[in-house]
């Protein structure tokens, strides 16, 4: 049925492939020193110290260097069509290199992993090849890379959740994420399988050609994009999809929480506009959508629902962790807010917005696991009189939390503001959705407000009064990020501009 | 009678659609870890037959190639979700998935 290519066809493809391999040199680096870190395991094997994650972080700090040597490419595709560079895949890149030393860093300073863990084993070599999969995520051109990739990072997120192997919590986390991952990346391959039928074509680029060229079943075309959003739904937590992530971000030790929050999201996000700016370009189609309905209106109920359960649930949490869990799911909803007007302006606010989402979810992440450090607890109950025991992690926490609440003069608030600014240039329905927006965001302002309420004004029952000290390397760290959501909160012009330098995808001009 | 003596893409995809319909009851409705996981298979074979079967009337390779993949990443993912189920056996000595709930609101 199939042709077997001549030897000369062959030849030309390694050709090819050997002219590639320049522009792939940071995901090289970093398979390199996911090895690495393993052999470092194997010689420093059962002793308690920092070899590995000083390895680590060093090891990702050097692949910002390779990343940075990018900046010199042209965009284009590469491998076939399998890999994209470009500047959006770049911003990315830096993205998750940057947080994945952020996770090793509040590894470090996490005392649960001394008491639950003998060694730290494969735990650093699986935050590295997280970081790959995700990288890979956000510049897969082909729907066979974005599930390699993200099967890649879902394997690995599924075994640092349940890392604490004897820890009820830490397992039960992993059976879930495994259970809801497992099943709506099936799905999404079910609806890739169904796009390949429309089409006969993998890349994404050509995919898009040939759905203008050829139309499409309106009908197969929303039941595979439906199916489609159930796998990228999952990794970004949006509503209906999110039923993992509160019982995952409760049970997950503490760094990978965060970094599930923060970088696996992002990367969803990445792929999720890749793939629908890209593939599925709504001015481009020739037929008629069943009654309108399209991925945008998907969307736009995804982002509502996210942005008012999230909100709503959040009210009644108890557990910090669980709070900033639901607090997630409400960002999905913001986020989608900007990826569903598939315009310039949409996208330079969803990246300007993944950057203060960063920043502030792992300053909030680091100072819960000072705190649940020194008081072993993660409840609201227990953050009473905190603020004066612990001024600068108070400090830190009170910031990041108006950030996430989205008040000046934070970095959230310019993020909030860009994201409804570009709705409303869109005008119409999308003032609505702004609307709604803002008024879920003054929901969480309760919510929010509870822990500074419960660490400054409400004194503590134990009589004990005696401050806690987290560490030099510890407040240097949240001063650090304290520091830049306010700094970025009132000059953000330089993040802005990059958001903007880096929206540019490969494969389409957005106006 | 001519349209169900040949087989056509038509059979491929209907044997496709009712194993990840099978699937997704399995996922659904069992209460047993191990039952569930075989649910996921379910569906991930029934892409498989979708790939393959619209890579034969296409006469494209791309679909050959994502089948091999999906199997073998397939593969992969039951490795990992052993690995956890065994662990949960040990601590909760159940596979049952509604007796693990110390995560809850």
């Amino acid at each position: 049925m199939f042709e077997l290519p001549s030897g000369a066809e062959i030849q030309s493809i390694i050709a090819v492939l050997k002219a590639n391999t320049g522009f792939f040199i940071p995901e090289i680096y970093l398979s390199v020193l996911f090895m690495a870190v393993i052999l470092v395991d194997l010689v420093t094997k059962g002793r308690k110290n920092n070899v590995l994650s000083i390895t680590t972080l060093l090891g990702l700090l050097g692949s910002i260097y390779f990343i940075f040597q990018q900046h010199a490419l042209p965009s284009g595709e590469i491998f076939f069509g399998m890999y994209v560079i470009d500047r959006y895949a770049l911003f990315f890149k830096y993205f998750f290199v940057v947080s994945g030393i952020i996770a090793v860093i509040i590894t470090m300073a996490d005392e649960q992993f001394n008491r639950e863990v003998k060694s730290m084993g494969e735990y650093y070599a699986l935050i590295i090849s997280m970081v790959i999969g995700m990288i890979m995520m956000a510049s897969s051109g082909d729907l066979l890379m974005i599930f390699l990739s993200m099967e890649l990072v879902s394997f690995s997120a599924y075994i640092l959740t349940g890392y604490f192997k004897r820890n009820r919590r830490s397992s039960e986390a992993a059976l879930k994420y495994l259970v809801y991952g497992a099943v709506s990346s099936g799905l999404m391959i079910y609806g890739f399988s169904l796009i390949y039928g429309l089409t006969a074509q993998t890349n994404l680029i050509k995919i898009s050609a040939a759905l203008a060229a050829h139309g499409y079943d309106p009908l197969i075309m929303i039941l595979a994009t439906l199916l489609i959003l159930a796998g990228f739904g999952y990794k970004i937590g949006a509503v209906p999809f999110h039923f993992w992530s509160p019982d995952v971000y409760e049970g997950a030790p503490t760094p990978i929480t965060a970094y599930l929050s923060v970088a696996s999201k992002a990367a969803g996000f990445a792929l999720l506009m890749r793939f629908f700016y890209i593939a599925v370009p709504r001015a481009a189609l020739p037929v008629e959508d069943v009654m309108g309905i399209d991925w945008v209106a998907l969307l736009i109920v995804l982002s509502i629902a996210s942005m008012v359960y999230g909100n709503v649930v959040a009210l009644w949490q108890k557990n910090v962790k669980r709070l900033l869990a639901y607090s997630s799911i409400a960002h999905a909803g913001y986020l989608l807010l900007g990826v569903l007007l598939r315009d310039a302006l949409g996208t330079q606010a969803t990246l300007f917005y993944l950057t203060s989402y960063f920043l502030m979810n792992f300053g909030a992440f680091y100072v819960v696991t000072l705190i649940a450090n020194k008081t072993g607890s993660e409840n609201l109950e227990d953050y009473r009189g905190l603020g004066r025991r612990m001024p600068i992690a108070g400090a830190a926490l009170t910031v990041f939390l108006i950030s996430l609440v989205g008040l000046p003069p934070t970095i959230g608030f310019i993020g909030k503001l860009m994201i409804f600014s570009a709705l409303l240039a869109k005008g119409s329905l999308y003032i609505w959705l702004a609307l709604i927006g803002v008024l879920t965001s003054v929901i969480s302002l309760y919510y929010y407000m509870l822990i500074p309420l419960n660490m400054y004004l409400r004194d503590s029952e134990q009589p004990e009064e005696k401050s806690f000290n987290p560490g030099l390397i510890a407040n240097i760290l949240m001063s650090f990020l304290m520091i830049l959501t306010l700094w970025f909160g009132l000059f953000f012009t330089p993040l802005s501009d990059f958001a903007r330098y880096s929206s540019a995808m490969f494969g389409i001009t957005l106006q | 009678m001519e349209q169900l003596a040949t087989i056509g893409l038509n059979h491929y995809l209907t044997i496709s659609a009712i194993l990840l319909c099978l699937g997704l009851f399995a996922v659904m409705t069992r209460k047993n870890a191990i039952v569930i996981l075989m649910g996921v298979e379910l569906i991930l074979n029934a892409a498989n037959i979708n790939f393959l079967a619209f890579s034969k009337y296409n006469g494209s390779m791309q679909g050959v190639m994502f089948s091999l993949f999906v199997i073998v990443l397939a593969a992969a993912e039951a490795a990992i979700a052993l690995a956890i189920v065994i662990n949960i056996f040990k601590i909760f000595k159940s596979v049952d998935v509604s007796s693990i709930d110390s995560l809850k609101e």
